[in-house]
Formats: C-alpha cells, structure tokens, sequence
C-alpha cells in the first residue's frame, strides 16, 4: 500500500530564499495589521466605557469590535495558518461547515435567550 | 506557499480516485485540520452558551461584569487599569503567533537554525502568557493580600459597575455566605471555565512546541528532508491564539 503521508506534499511546501524574503515581509505585515488592531480594540475599550455611553453607541461600539475580531480571524487563519494557500476546496470544506454551524448555533440561541428573557421578565 | 496546492488539476483527476489526496496536503495535516474544527466547534458552544446566558437573565444582566472592567490591575502599582493587563497578554499571544509562523517559514527553507530561533521566542511567548495568566487567575481569587474579601484594589469580578455587591442570601453554601466576591455566579463559571480551558490549550501548545524544538535540535526533521511537524504543531498554536481573540473580545471588550 503506498502511503501519502511521507514526503509527496511535505516537500511541496519548500520554498527558496527569494520567496522566503516576500513571505515574510507579508508576515510582519499582517503583525502590524493585527497589532494595530488590537490597540484600536483596547483604545475604544478605555476611551469609551460601557456606563459612559449612550445605549445606541454602545451597540455600534459591540458590532464594530465583532467586526474587527473577524477580520482579525481572518488574518490569523487564511496567513498565519496558510489556508489561504491551500488548495480552493480544503478552504471550503474547512470553513463553509464551520461557518454555517456557528451561525446556525447563534441564531437558535440568541433567539432562546430573548425567549427566556421575556419569560424571566414576566413574572410577578 | 508555492507547490502542489498552487497547481491546477481537473476535478476529474483529483477526485477519481488512486492514491493522491485531492487536497494535496498530507494525512497528519488534514487531521491537524480535523481536530481544530471540533475544537473550534467547542470553544463556539461555549462562547455562545456565555451570550445565551447573559442575554436570558434579566437578573444577571443586572450585575454583570462590564467588559473593560473585568480585570483592572497592572502589577506593583494600585492605578485602575483597564484592559491595560489583558491587552499585554493578547500582544504577547499574537507575537508569539508571528514567531510561529517565522519558524515554519525557516522550515521551508530548511533553515535549522532559524527553525530553532524561532520555535524557541515562540515557547518563551507562551510562557510568559500562562505565568500572565497565573497571575490575573490568584489576583482574581486571592487578591495581594491573600484573603478573598480584601479585594479593594484589584476588585474585578467583585465590582458590580450596575449597582452593589452581588449578594447571595439564604443561598446555601454554609451560613457565611451573604457577599458573593467572585461576582455573578454564572459569570464567574464562565470566566473560569472558558479563560481556563483556552490556558489549558496553551499549556499543551507549549508542551507540543518544546517536544517539537527537542526533535529539531536533535535534527529528526532535517534528516526527514521537511519541517513539517512544526507546520503542524504550528497550527494548533495560531488555533490557541484566534480563541484567544474571540475570548478577548468576548470577555474583556463587550
């Protein structure tokens, strides 16, 4: 039985000096990104308390760090972990079953959760 | 990365069999893969489960700890600090990340030197993280002075920005029970859980990097002809630092 596992794709992944230079300048790009927003992150998160807020901020303030969280995911899993440089299909059998349990799993319990608020809230 | 997974071959070829992957990449890293979406899959039960609680219970949202909040202490100073601690660990977690991915692109190149440089920065990172970790964890429950109650400057979970301390009456866990210093109770689980079970990955990353940094010291993978067992190790860690991400934004932002 021929294995897969030895050297086939390992090799494949070897690169020269000269790639290796434009690798990593792309890596400590995305370390600047990625830092840069985490001080934006840590920045809003001292400048503009919860309790100081008004309620509609607030929620802008909550959506745009989930925004940033995900775009920071993002740099993390498609260079960091080189998804992006996998082949079209891996990326997506990794991620799209990923991505639909997820917000399959947000959706049922956020909407339990206002249910159970209500229900919570009701009572006498 | 250039190679195999950059060249195109119709789907007819990729999938029809014989022994080539149609993924091109090799068993252990498909199954490195494997694991880190059940992983991933855990820490989203988690995470969400932490939403449905706090957006289920009117009586938490109450006195829930406010994100910035949650932990506002900087060592061998009494300043409140908000976020000033967790933003240090996440940078630390994120650079040791980059060190990371450093050393799997010196493993590309064969570079055994490099591979060991870096390897090396990248345990040394998730070291200092678990000691950060340590730390933020005894101050929560010991606080400086060694005594839960006396928690009057690095009063975290215990500061209840919504209005007083969390009181628990006739709530019976012993008669001594009346203030409740780890804050909500629920919140605290969540905290302890979550913060610890993502410390306990990192504990095991940091494991798997030195075992790692021991073969390729000893020149296992040069004499292999690849480094990618540190490919694969390397995406268990990237995998500790994006839950870190979204436990950051989860527990100390929003």
């Amino acid at each position: 039985m021929v294995r897969d596992d030895v050297v086939e794709y390992s090799l494949d992944t070897h690169h020269s000096e000269e790639e290796g230079v434009k690798m990593r300048k792309k890596i400590w790009k995305v370390t600047a990104i990625l830092s840069l927003i985490t001080i934006i992150e840590v920045g809003v998160g001292i400048m503009f308390p919860k309790t100081s807020v008004s309620g509609g901020t607030w929620a802008a303030i909550k959506y745009g760090y989930i925004v940033l969280t995900l775009l920071k995911a993002g740099y993390i899993i498609l260079v960091f972990m080189h998804l992006g440089d996998e082949t079209k299909s891996l990326r997506r059998m990794i991620l799209w079953p990923y991505i639909v349990f997820v917000l399959y799993l947000l959706f049922i319990l956020l909407t339990e959760a206002a249910y159970v608020y209500s229900i919570w809230d009701a009572r006498p | 990365m250039a190679g195999a997974a950059s060249t195109e071959i119709d789907s007819a070829t990729a999938w029809g069999g014989g022994w080539r992957s149609p993924f091109k990449v090799s068993y252990g890293k498909l199954m490195m893969w494997f694991f880190l979406i059940s992983d991933g899959l855990t820490f989203g039960g988690l995470l969400t489960a932490l939403g449905f609680a706090k957006y289920s219970n009117p009586e938490m949202a109450g006195s829930w700890p406010m994100g910035e909040e949650v932990f506002t202490h900087i060592p061998f100073t009494h300043a409140p600090a908000p976020l000033i601690y967790v933003a240090f660990m996440t940078f630390i977690l994120i650079v040791s990340s980059v060190t990371m991915v450093l050393a799997v692109e010196a493993g590309h190149r064969m570079d055994k030197k490099g591979v060991i440089k870096w390897l090396l920065l990248t345990v040394v990172g998730g070291l200092i993280f678990l000691g950060s970790q340590v730390w933020e964890w005894s101050t929560f429950i010991a606080g400086p002075d060694g005594d839960i109650h006396t928690w009057a400057d690095n009063a975290t979970l215990l500061h209840s920005v919504y209005g007083g301390d969390y009181t628990v009456v006739g709530h019976g866990h012993g008669g001594h029970t009346v203030i409740n210093s780890y804050g909500p109770t629920l919140y605290a689980n969540f905290f302890f859980f979550i913060t610890g079970f993502h410390g306990f990955h990192v504990f095991t990353g940091v494991l798997f990097n030195i075992l790692v940094l021991r073969n390729v010291l000893r020149g296992v993978y040069h004499k292999r002809g690849h480094y990618e067992m540190v490919e694969k190790v390397g995406l268990y860690w990237h995998f500790v630092d994006l839950v870190w991400v979204f436990v950051f934004t989860f527990f100390y932002l929003v």
